[in-house]
């Protein structure tokens, strides 16, 4: 793949950021409203590969090195062991919620019922969130622009 | 006249079919599961414990912190390996 005309590279330029402000909207709000980490995270890697779709897999690689979503990656998982490690640190067991009840960080506790919560809500969930999400985000788009660039150069060998 | 193997392989259909025809008579009513005392257990807590409004992240996170453990491993592992596969030789 090396780049679509003008047109589609124009309309894709303007529909990525309401696909990212979407994806990254599910794994902000995964402790409220349904989606998630893994959800929100494949929502803003498809938005990843349509812009490598629509540009081609030659002009990404020389925007985003391989190596840095594979460091990105391993930061995010990282982050989710170590969030859960703290859990048996601060509190009782491994993955333990220990920020729920603290009134400050993510650990305001909400009423018993379906009544609206702000995001102040959930403990340790919106980081997990946010690891996760890192991760899916960054695996799911370094599979597709490995791929897509292993294609490429075989093409251009021909 | 069937052969000893024609009759071994009815005789051992029929005991399935019997299995499986006892099994669909005794499934319970849909939505009337025989122990719900967890499922209720966590519709009851979940947001007093985990502290979300949203009990299937609760449940993903917090109660099956080690699923979700396992599901970025394997994640992680297909994405090394599909990164290893299609890596460049050094020039």
């Amino acid at each position: 793949m090396s780049g679509m005309s003008r047109i589609v590279k124009t309309i894709c330029s303007s529909i990525f950021p309401l696909i990212m402000i979407y994806g990254l909207y599910v794994i902000a709000h995964g402790h409220l409203t349904p989606g998630g980490g893994f959800q929100g995270g494949a929502i803003v890697a498809s938005a990843l590969t349509m812009m490598l779709v629509a540009y081609g897999s030659i002009w990404t690689m020389g925007k985003i090195k391989e190596k840095n979503l594979s460091l990105l990656e391993s930061l995010g998982g990282i982050c989710f062991i170590l969030l859960a490690i703290l859990g048996l640190g601060f509190g009782t067991s491994f993955f333990n919620n220990f920020l729920v009840g603290n009134e400050f960080l993510f650990g305001v506790v909400p009423a018993t019922g379906s009544a609206a919560a702000n995001i102040n809500t959930g403990g340790i969930l919106p980081l997990m969130n946010f690891s996760v999400g890192l991760k899916v985000i960054v695996g799911l788009f370094a599979i597709v622009l490995v791929m897509a660039y292993a294609s490429t150069v075989k093409e251009v060998k021909k | 006249m069937m052969s000893k193997r024609n009759i071994a392989a009815i005789i051992f259909f029929a005991i399935v079919a019997v299995f499986f025809i006892f099994s669909a008579l005794m499934v319970h009513p849909f939505g009337d599961p025989d122990s719900k005392d967890m499922d209720e257990y966590i519709i009851d807590h979940t947001q007093e414990e985990t502290g979300a409004n949203n009990g299937v992240t609760g449940v993903v996170f917090d109660y099956r912190g080690f699923d979700t453990l396992g599901e970025a491993t394997v994640l992680f592992t297909a994405v090394a390996g599909v990164i290893m596969i299609f890596r460049r030789k050094k020039k």
